[in-house]
């Protein structure tokens, strides 16, 4: 009983940091976000799977939130500092159009989280399904509605922790190795963000990435 | 034959209303270091503006000298459907909660009708500004009333208050402090205090509330200090029933809860107001909508 409000928090955070990215204005505040979801969802494994393997768990744990919460801020962070990119977000569409989308993600994600019934998620609270799809559908629209490259890289990520909510609700079966592999493949595409951004604010002065359509032909 | 206790709330609430103000003061004094203004200030002043006498324009009408008597009439309604802590006010029936939050509505449907009435453009700005924020602190205000009807199963405003003790905190904690935030933006928002309005600023680009009453004076300017000071009162109200758990029962001891409640989150505006620069102004509707993402989170959370 206690272990479940102690999920359904841990959520409910997941959830505010998505909301609290759509509506913010700083890049540096963003990242900010994006790492303590990181830090908080990685928490997730060690609440759900801890009687079962403890070991595997707090592995798993310790590993997202490493990487997630302290390795991905830090390098992103860095990136920002040495691009010298704006520090504001520049959206496509208005602060508030953006929340009230992703108010209306999370609407539509707690609808399908009650219609949809998956195996083995007996253990967990029912609010795990629509966050993590809810996680995935805000990361989805940073992408779409975010002109720097930086963005890009945190909706990414965001969807990444998306996917990792619904999967650690799902798992009892995945095995460690293949999470750990999942873990380090985002880490290898950050990076190569990281890089690619480097290169993109070197040939063009700018990172803005809808620029990056007239390049074609 | 009423309750007595029916009568804690509203006398409280008369009475003690302007020393909240004394009390955000006084922190926000304490915090730049200074002495501050004595506890009791407001009262002084009130007791000083209805001493006096009232100066009117020629261009106004009786519009002018009627919003801050009916404005604090609303007000006065709002105060008896108000509890304090657990103890229920006077009056309650089913639905309250709209007559509530219309009421405060309309309280400030009449400040914005008297600013409009003096035909200064100043007071003109004030006002549109004034209208467009509480439009946008509405649904929030009405997103949380809902999550807390819905949770309590009452749809009074005494009613659901009493209903929440420590044992709903325990099982829908997350949603009720999801609410509890949201109206604390609202409750800052509607009183005109910092992350939203400037309530000492008199800067003609800055201000919201103040720039509506620069007309009055004497005793109608009187009415409307004392007006907002109840409408702070009724709004924190709300909020500390909400975050203080404490139902013995006993009307006494939780309404002395529920003044404690008080007085804290008087602090706490003071603290927010000392330690917080007011948001810009094309930002200020950010915040209102992130509330009411807040309230329809924890409307969707106890609904589910």
């Amino acid at each position: 009983m206690n272990n479940l409000v102690a999920i359904e928090g841990i959520l409910i955070a997941v959830i505010l940091t998505d909301l609290l990215l759509l509506g913010s204005s700083r890049l540096r505040t963003c990242i900010r976000m994006v790492g303590i979801q990181g830090v908080v969802a990685g928490l997730l494994p060690i609440l759900l799977h801890h009687a079962e393997n403890p070991l595997r768990a707090w592995l798993l744990a310790a590993g997202s939130v490493a990487i997630k919460g302290v390795v991905f801020p830090l390098l992103l962070l860095r990136v920002l500092r040495d691009v010298g990119v704006r520090r504001e977000v520049e959206p496509f569409i208005g602060y508030t159009s953006s929340l009230m989308a992703g108010v209306a993600a999370l609407i539509f994600s707690l609808w399908v989280g009650s219609r949809v019934t998956l195996p083995g998620t007996s253990s967990a609270s029912s609010l795990m399904i629509p966050a993590g799809l809810a996680t995935i559908l805000i990361g989805l629209v940073v992408i779409i509605t975010r002109r720097k490259a930086v963005s890009q890289v945190l909706g990414y990520i965001v969807v990444e922790n998306g996917i990792y909510v619904f999967g650690v609700s799902l798992v009892g079966g995945v095995p460690a190795l293949v999470e750990l592999g999942v873990l380090m493949d985002a880490f290898v595409a950050v990076l190569l963000m990281g890089i690619a951004i480097h290169h993109i604010s070197r040939e063009f002065d700018h990172t803005d990435v809808d620029r990056l359509d007239q390049l074609k032909g | 034959m009423m309750d007595w206790t029916a009568l804690l709330p509203p006398s409280a609430a008369l009475v003690l209303a302007p020393l909240l103000l004394g009390i955000i003061n006084r922190t926000k004094a304490v915090f730049g270091g200074r002495k501050g203004q004595p506890l009791l200030q407001h009262y002084f002043d009130l007791i000083k503006l209805l001493g006096k006498g009232a100066t009117y324009s020629r261009t106004t009408t009786w519009v002018f000298r009627a919003g801050p008597i009916l404005g604090l009439a609303a007000v006065f309604v709002v105060v008896l459907l108000t509890p304090l802590g657990g103890v229920s006010g006077p009056l309650s029936f089913t639905g309250d909660l709209l007559l509530f939050a219309y009421l405060l509505a309309q309280m400030r449907f009449f400040t914005v009708l008297a600013a409009l009435d003096t035909g200064s453009s100043f007071e003109g700005m004030g006002s549109s500004r004034e209208v467009l924020f509480s439009a946008l602190a509405e649904p929030a205000l009405f997103f949380g009333l809902a999550a807390l009807a819905r949770q309590t199963g009452s749809l009074s405003i005494s009613g659901m208050l009493a209903e929440i003790n420590t044992q709903s905190w325990l099982l829908h904690g997350p949603a009720l402090a999801l609410v509890a935030s949201a109206l604390l933006v609202v409750a800052l928002a509607e009183n005109a205090r910092i992350p939203v309005d400037d309530p000492n600023t008199h800067l003609e680009l800055t201000m919201i509330h103040e720039v509506m009453v620069l007309d009055h004076g004497g005793p109608d300017l009187a009415f409307i200090f004392y007006g907002s000071a109840l409408k702070l009162w009724v709004l924190a109200a709300l909020l500390v029933g909400v975050v203080v758990p404490m139902r013995t029962g006993q009307a006494l001891l939780d309404a002395t809860a529920g003044l404690a409640g008080m007085f804290l989150l008087a602090v706490m505006i003071g603290v927010v107001e000392s330690i917080m620069a007011r948001v810009k102004l094309l930002r200020v509707p950010n915040l209102l909508v992130g509330a009411t993402a807040l309230a329809v989170l924890a409307l969707v959370l106890v609904v589910r």
